[in-house]
């Protein structure tokens, strides 16, 4: 540890922590800091890093750089120290087929040597009910069906009471049910007052189950809070189209609004570029009569649209699109990471 | 240690592979059984012509038969899948968060596969004592140096030799462990592992490199015969054990090093 001791407060804490595969960077620097007691959304698109962050975490890759700690102690030199007290489901389940599911519970029991042997079974068989896999304890998982796995894979998490657990995308191969289920059973260990931190790529998943969230951006930690921080961030804002850009911008600055433009769909850092090279639908800057967009963040209650209106057209401003658009989660995640199916390289 | 081996010994695989060496010594029990013309001295494998003689020598012929192919071929399954198998499956990665530690992992995975290693050979010589008391006679053993034992002697003699073959083996099964720790994939470790105990083989038989022969883990595994005389004689017993021990730790301190410091990305 090159900085202050880790923090007792929080479960998981790392520092610039940086995967580089080759040339590839697939985890960029991030600075994770999970609370104890929460129910943490690891979200990004697919390929944004989150498994191999938590590969990272959990002392199975080594980190380019960088410092973790995972319930206040570092790993993963104390790895012997933090992993029993910790469960996890890494990139999907994992069993031998020619076991049954007991079987295999017991096996991977048996590799923790702090597990006690004569309470495996009866662990074993609680973690197996949990998940709602009793009756099929003693089937081969080779027979076992890709939800069934999932299951499996988070009754392995739950052998023993944890203090942490890790789930990459436990949803996944789930239906609908099966995921209201695992929806539900983070809801219970949280309430017990593990901290869950669990990856996903679906906004509504995290949306539905969890307090706090991290974003990642092709390997970049792009927001990270509780959710209504996050949502906090993505506030309503009130767009203006607009000819009169300059008289709309300063009338909008009189009721505090601080207003950009954003022709075209263009975001905030690319627009400087595209300003000098504006030959779009809404014209070159400069012909008077070209529309152009305006956007500003509107705090709650802090002016009501029609106040904006009235005041925009008693200016002389020429008003030809006014809209207020509503704050989501989902606007904020398609803002940071980006829309479309596109996988960051 | 234990799950180590109910795994394995669950497996089909390897009761199979188990079967498959205990059906040597039953071809070669009945094709002798069935020949017409006496097995001339000299001819085909040693020891092959006192079978009809002493049923109790079907088991160490077999053990001849088996020692340079169907022995190292079956280690070869069990020591290249130790690693590679559990990163194939992704079960590794769920056995090293348990946490089972990777040193401790190492060391149950070999001990796992030199039980396998015993439980091979003691395969061979079980069933070639059972089949040779059913179709051959039995009794006193005349030993290569012309003493005769008794039966329970040679009994003892066989397991004996069955140490020695398993000893024998340990070598390979270290070289397989660190091939295992090179890979995702475990038919290639066990392929690879295979391949090398041909080629050290292959090596031995060429008089050119003389020089080699005595570090070749190979190089020993037929000279049990040693103990077949009387008084018995430990020399290549020693040699043997020493050598193996050599390839084991050589081989152990690679795949500890490969294996301490890499990333489990399956
Ligand atoms: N073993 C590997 N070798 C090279 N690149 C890898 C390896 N594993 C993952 N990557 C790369 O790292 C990036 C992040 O992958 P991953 O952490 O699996 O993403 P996620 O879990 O968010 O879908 C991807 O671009 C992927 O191609
Ligand atoms: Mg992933």
């Amino acid at each position: 540890m090159t900085s202050a001791t880790p923090s007792v407060e929080l479960a998981i804490e790392t520092r610039g922590l940086t995967k580089r595969f080759g040339h590839q960077t697939a985890v960029d620097g991030i600075d994770l800091a999970v609370p104890r007691g929460a129910v943490f959304g690891f979200l990004g698109p697919n390929g944004s890093g989150k498994t191999t962050s938590i590969r990272m975490l959990l002392g199975l890759a080594t980190a380019t750089s960088g410092d973790i700690a995972v319930l206040g102690q570092e790993m993963p030199g104390r790895l012997r120290e933090v992993l029993p007290r910790v469960g996890a489901l890494v990139e999907g389940p994992a069993f031998y087929p020619f076991l049954s599911g007991a079987a295999n519970l017991r096996r991977l029991d048996t590799a923790d040597p702090g597990a006690s042997s004569a309470t495996r079974a009866a662990r074993v068989n609680r973690a197996l009910e949990r998940v709602g896999l009793t009756h099929a304890a003693s089937k081969k998982v080779r027979a076992y069906s890709l939800g069934m796995k999932q299951r499996l894979g988070i009754a392995n998490a739950l052998l023993v009471p944890r203090e942490l657990l890790v789930l990459d995308e436990p949803t996944n191969g789930l239906d609908p049910q099966g995921t209201r289920e695992v929806r539900s059973l983070v809801r219970s260990l949280a309430a017990e007052g593990t901290t869950v931190f669990v990856s996903s790529h679906l906004l509504a998943e995290v949306e539905q189950m969890c307090t706090h969230a991290a974003v990642m951006s092709a390997g970049s930690l792009v927001a990270q809070g509780t959710l209504d921080d996050l949502r906090r961030v993505g506030q309503a804002h009130v767009r203006v189209r607009t000819p009169d850009v300059a008289d709309a911008r300063r009338v909008l600055a009189g009721l505090g609004l601080v207003a950009d433009r954003v022709d075209a769909n263009r975001t905030a850092a690319d627009r400087s570029a595209a300003d000098r090279t504006a030959t779009d639908r809404f014209g070159a800057p400069g012909d008077p009569n070209a529309d152009g967009l305006l956007s500003a963040p509107l705090a709650d209650g802090a002016v009501a649209a029609e106040t904006i209106v009235a005041a925009l057209v008693a200016d002389g401003v020429r008003v030809r699109g006014f809209s207020v658009v509503g704050a989501s989660l989902e606007e904020r995640f398609v803002a940071l990471t980006g829309e479309g199916f596109d996988v960051v390289q | 240690m234990v799950s180590e081996l109910t795994v394995l010994f669950r497996r089909r695989r390897t009761w199979a592979m188990l079967l498959a060496l205990a059906a040597v010594p039953v071809l070669i029990a009945v094709a002798v059984r069935l020949a017409t013309s006496p097995v001339a001295p000299g001819r085909g494998p040693p020891f092959l012509d006192r079978v009809t003689q002493n049923g109790l020598f079907v088991a160490i012929t077999s053990m001849v038969v088996c020692i340079p192919l169907f022995l190292p071929l079956t280690i070869g399954v069990v020591a290249g899948d130790t690693i590679a198998g559990e990163a194939g499956l992704g079960t590794l990665r769920y056995l090293l968060v348990a946490p089972a530690g990777r040193v401790r992992l190492l060391i149950v995975k070999f001990a796992g596969a030199a039980v396998f290693c015993l439980a091979a050979t003691l395969t061979v010589a079980v069933s070639g004592a059972a089949i040779g008391a059913a179709l051959f006679p039995i009794g006193p053993v005349a030993l290569l140096s012309g003493d005769t034992i008794g039966v329970g002697e040679s009994v003892l003699r066989s397991l004996l030799i069955a140490g020695y073959v398993t000893i024998s083996l340990l070598g390979l099964s270290a070289i397989g462990l660190f091939i295992s720790t090179l890979t995702e994939v475990p038919v290639g470790a066990m392929a690879a592992t295979i391949v090398v105990s041909v080629v050290a083989q292959v090596l031995d038989a060429l008089p050119q490199l003389d020089w080699l022969h005595p570090w070749l883990f190979s190089h020993y595994w037929l000279d049990f015969a040693d103990l077949l005389r009387q008084p018995l004689e430990w020399t290549s017993f020693g040699n043997n054990a020493l050598l193996q021990g050599g390839y084991l730790l050589v081989f152990g301190a690679l795949a500890y090093g490969r294996f301490v410091t890499k990333d489990i990305l399956s």
